[in-house]
């Protein structure tokens, strides 16, 4: 222990002679963060892309992103001799002729899957707890914006090897460049360097994907990352969590030994599905040709919806005076999109502005405390798990014996019947949960435990909860309706006009919830006889 | 008893629970060999990673249950490489979780808002400055700054102008002329109305003009659909009905949706299908569209035999062939 005391003030000292940043660090090396797991999701993200940096980096080595012709003449025989493009060659001699080649592709693709999955998932959870509230609206804005550029980078990544399935892919990209109203033909001449496919393509995106816009992640990760660190992490509430301060562990040395044993272990599971789960097998594809297609052409999954929603689209096109409006593309390929992931963005000002709450939260809520939240987010989600089943009709229409029809209009119907259903039925379980959690408070937990009384009478032992456990489950905010006054101070009738009725609306919605339990109450009730 | 709303009130910090580790040494040191047990077998995962890079040769492969045949090669690098980073953090946690400090540490946190005074003072600052530069009365120097910073953006647009041509009548043209053989896709052979036998499929494509090469991108506007049907079958008017040889109708392959190659026939109900989002062309009926989110029909071409025998293009498609534009006219 001497020694290495000694080495680590001899490191302190040298930084400090050197920087003057002794205070600084000593504060931010023991700054303090929660524990839950929940919060590790956006660590996965981070490791994420820390292993598809250096899993990309190994595959640039050997890939040459040309669309010019070459005939293969690798070690993969069934396609020997055949004209294929110099990207798809390459990529089929990483996956053969390069020692560890396919572990790294398959690493590459498995973290990119990761990183989408991971983001998903840490923006549920910031959005069902309430971690986007102020002070920290840039960071939800910043989020959206990784995860929209996230969708570009993975769709540009596998439609680089070329092969059929995602030249068929980059087509569908074409044809929608291609749909856009006066400018669309340019555009798409412009992208693909004259007619589709062309040899401009695979070039250009290549520099995106491995220049552009992993420097754009970067510099939006260091940013969301030093907000995190500047504003300090939310914290669940419980007993001694308050909005005025955070619990948990110091980041020297809890924290760098966890987080950095996270990534080895993201890392480490990131390579076993490279070792033993086989993703984008492209050899089996063939090159990509316009004239041909295979069955079941599927893109990754984070594009999976939005496949289905151009799926389930009528066929709807006008001409008007010479020229053509393609809404069977336009709608569901960009507008829906469009005005989701506006409104998904726009979500912390959109609650602000409906409860008129403009104070700072460091506090999460759990999603049952907040029923209208947590139904809108159910809500949003249904509504792409449907586009996303019927992005999978066709898979799921042999598996599972039934017809594309079916499956289509299910999807028809049900993008537009079951989200309003799964926001009222969310909305009803939250409220059935705070209720549950409220008789817990009062009542005690039931035990299950039967006692027969004296005179007969069959009873059942409530354990009476920990005061810990009542404040966990009591402490949460119960706001206000917001009210508009029928005439102001002049006597003007509704002052605040429709916009402020629609606004009240909003606001009775939102602040609809079961009354926490109080003290009172449980002494009014006395103790454990019920 | 009183009227006033009491809350739970909140008990405070729990207080910390010692863990095994904390109190007895023993354990502790269990725990410190635990640790290095998972590092030594992080090392050893890294030595079969490197013995299975160097030693495994890529051809040997084994049957594995569920994963079917596997090559040994790739299987026991990528298992050496990941054990190795596994166990790496699972030592890690194991320590931070048994033998680093446990107790919950407590900062305070701060609201961000500055006090009211500083407020004031940051305020008023940017109002003077503002105010000092004339932002509020050089109404000129803001209009004319806005028009400079606008125009300049107009540069990099312009300087992308040479990404590609300008598409002209380019979307509307195939390479099918009237006369144009029509040949085997793959083989590039002329075919005969006889080389198809009814309810068979063929893909073809217009023959090559002499010391042209063929690319990609006329194979995304000209690969056609031959499919052979009795005539009966057809429930086509006299004009498209004289685009059909003896029960052999073409279409151009290219879905009229989103470009996909329009692959999929079913030879019971003589449905054509698009297997990127299902539309679905009926043939009987000049592709006509009976499901999924085509607007348009597959074009037809119109098809005949020439003096040998072999089959050939009528004439040019009369529409452009392949997703829809804005500057198409129908």
């Amino acid at each position: 222990m001497k020694k290495a005391e000694r080495i680590g003030g001899n490191v302190a000292s040298y930084v400090d002679d050197r920087t003057g940043a002794a205070k600084w660090l000593r504060k931010n090396l023991t700054k303090v963060f929660p524990d839950h797991w929940s919060f590790m999701l956006g660590e996965i993200v981070l490791y994420s892309f820390v292993i598809l940096l250096l899993s990309g980096t190994f595959l640039t080595f050997w890939f040459d992103p040309s669309q010019r012709e070459v005939v293969y003449e690798g070690s993969y025989e069934p396609l020997q001799d055949i004209k294929m493009s110099a990207a798809y060659a390459s990529a089929l001699h990483i996956s053969f002729d390069v020692r560890g080649g396919l572990l790294m592709r398959q690493i590459h693709h498995w973290s990119a899957l990761l990183f989408m999955a991971g983001m998903i998932a840490h923006l549920m959870r910031v959005f069902f707890t309430g971690a986007f509230r102020k002070p920290r609206e840039a960071n939800w804005l910043i989020g959206v914006g990784l995860v929209t550029l996230g969708i570009v980078e993975g769709f540009l990544g596998y439609s680089l090897p070329d092969d059929l399935l995602s030249g068929t892919g980059v087509r569908i990209a074409e044809a929608i460049i291609q749909a856009l109203p006066v400018v669309g033909s340019y555009l798409a001449f412009f992208a693909f360097g004259g007619a589709f496919p062309g040899e401009a393509f695979i070039p250009r995106i290549y520099t995106v994907h491995v220049l552009l816009l992993p420097a754009a992640f970067l510099a939006l990760i260091t940013i969301h990352l030093m907000l995190v660190w500047y504003q300090k992490h939310t914290q669940y509430p419980g007993p001694g969590r308050t909005e005025k301060n955070v619990v948990g562990y110091p980041l020297m040395p809890i924290y760098m030994a966890k987080a950095g044993g996270f990534f080895f272990i993201v890392f480490g599971v990131t390579a076993l599905l490279g070792a033993l789960a086989s993703i984008n097998p492209i050899w089996l594809y063939g090159p990509y040709n316009p004239g041909q297609v295979s069955a079941g052409s599927q893109p990754d999954f984070y594009m999976g919806w939005l496949d289905g929603l151009v799926r389930m689209f009528p066929p709807l096109e006008s001409y008007v005076l010479g020229y053509t409006i393609s809404w069977n593309i336009l709608i569901p390929g960009l507008i829906i999109p469009g005005i989701l992931f506006t409104l998904m963005a726009l979500y912390p000002f959109i609650e602000s502005w409906m409860t008129g709450d403009k104070s700072e939260h460091h506090l999460l809520d759990r999603p049952r405390n907040n029923p209208n939240r947590t139904a809108i987010g159910a809500m949003s989600l249904s509504f792409v798990l449907v586009t996303l089943i019927n992005g999978g009709n066709d898979l799921l229409a042999t598996h599972f014996d039934l017809t594309i029809n079916q499956i289509m209009w299910f999807s028809r119907i049900g993008v537009i019947v079951i989200p309003p259903l799964v926001f009222v039925i969310t909305k009803r379980i939250c409220l059935s949960l705070q209720r549950a959690d409220r008789e817990k408070v009062l009542h005690g937990r039931e035990t299950g435990r039967l006692v027969m009384l004296p005179h007969g009478e069959f009873v059942e032992i409530h354990e009476e909860l920990t005061p810990a456990e009542k404040f966990t489950l009591t402490q949460h905010l119960q706001p206000k309706a917001l009210v508009v006054p029928d005439t102001d101070a002049n006597g003007v009738k509704n002052p605040q006009g429709i916009k402020g009725k629609i606004r009240a609306r909003f606001s009775q919605a939102h602040v609809e919830q079961i009354p926490a339990p109080t003290e009172s109450e449980a002494k009014a009730l006395g103790s454990g006889h019920h | 008893m009183s009227n006033e709303i009491q809350k739970f009130q909140d008990p405070g910090l729990p207080e910390h629970v010692h863990r095994k580790t904390d109190v007895d040494p023993k354990a502790a040191d269990r725990a410190e060999r635990q640790v290095s047990i998972l590092f030594v077998l992080s090392a050893l995962s890294t030595a079969l990673a490197i013995y299975a890079y160097v030693f495994i040769s890529d051809e040997i492969f084994f049957f594995l249950p569920i994963m079917g045949d596997t090559n040994a090669h790739q299987l026991f690098l990528g298992l050496g490489m990941a054990f190795s980073l596994l166990f790496i953090g699972l030592g890690l946690v194991h320590w931070a979780k048994n033998l680093m400090p446990d107790t919950e540490v407590i900062a305070e946190r701060h609201e961000f808002r500055s006090p009211d005074e500083d407020r004031a003072d940051f305020v008023r600052t940017v109002k003077e400055q503002a105010g000092a530069a004339g932002l509020g009365r050089r109404s000129l120097i803001k209009r004319t700054l806005g028009l400079a910073l606008g125009a300049s953006a107009l540069t990099p647009i312009v300087l992308l102008r040479d990404l590609g041509p300008l598409p002209g009548k380019e979307l509307e043209k195939t390479s099918w002329k009237t006369g144009t053989r029509l040949v085997t896709d793959p083989g590039d052979r002329p075919i005969r109305p006889e080389d198809l036998e009814v309810g068979a499929v063929a893909q073809v494509l217009p023959e090559l003009e002499p010391g042209k090469v063929r690319h990609l991108y006329d194979i995304a506007k000209d690969a056609v659909l031959l499919i052979r049907l009795r005539p009966s079958e057809f429930q086509l008017d006299a004009e498209r009905l004289s685009w059909t040889y003896d029960g052999i109708i073409a279409f151009s392959k290219i879905c009229s949706h989103m470009g996909c190659a329009v692959a999929l026939y079913e030879q019971q109900t003589k449905h054509l299908l698009c297997p990127c989002h299902q539309s679905t062309f009926d043939v009987t009926r000049a592709a006509k569209v009976i499901f999924g989110p085509a607007a348009r029909p597959l074009p037809q071409l119109a098809i005949t035999v020439d003096s040998d025998g072999n089959l050939v293009a009528q004439r040019p498609f009369n529409e452009p062939v392949g997703p829809s534009f804005w500057e198409r006219s129908s």
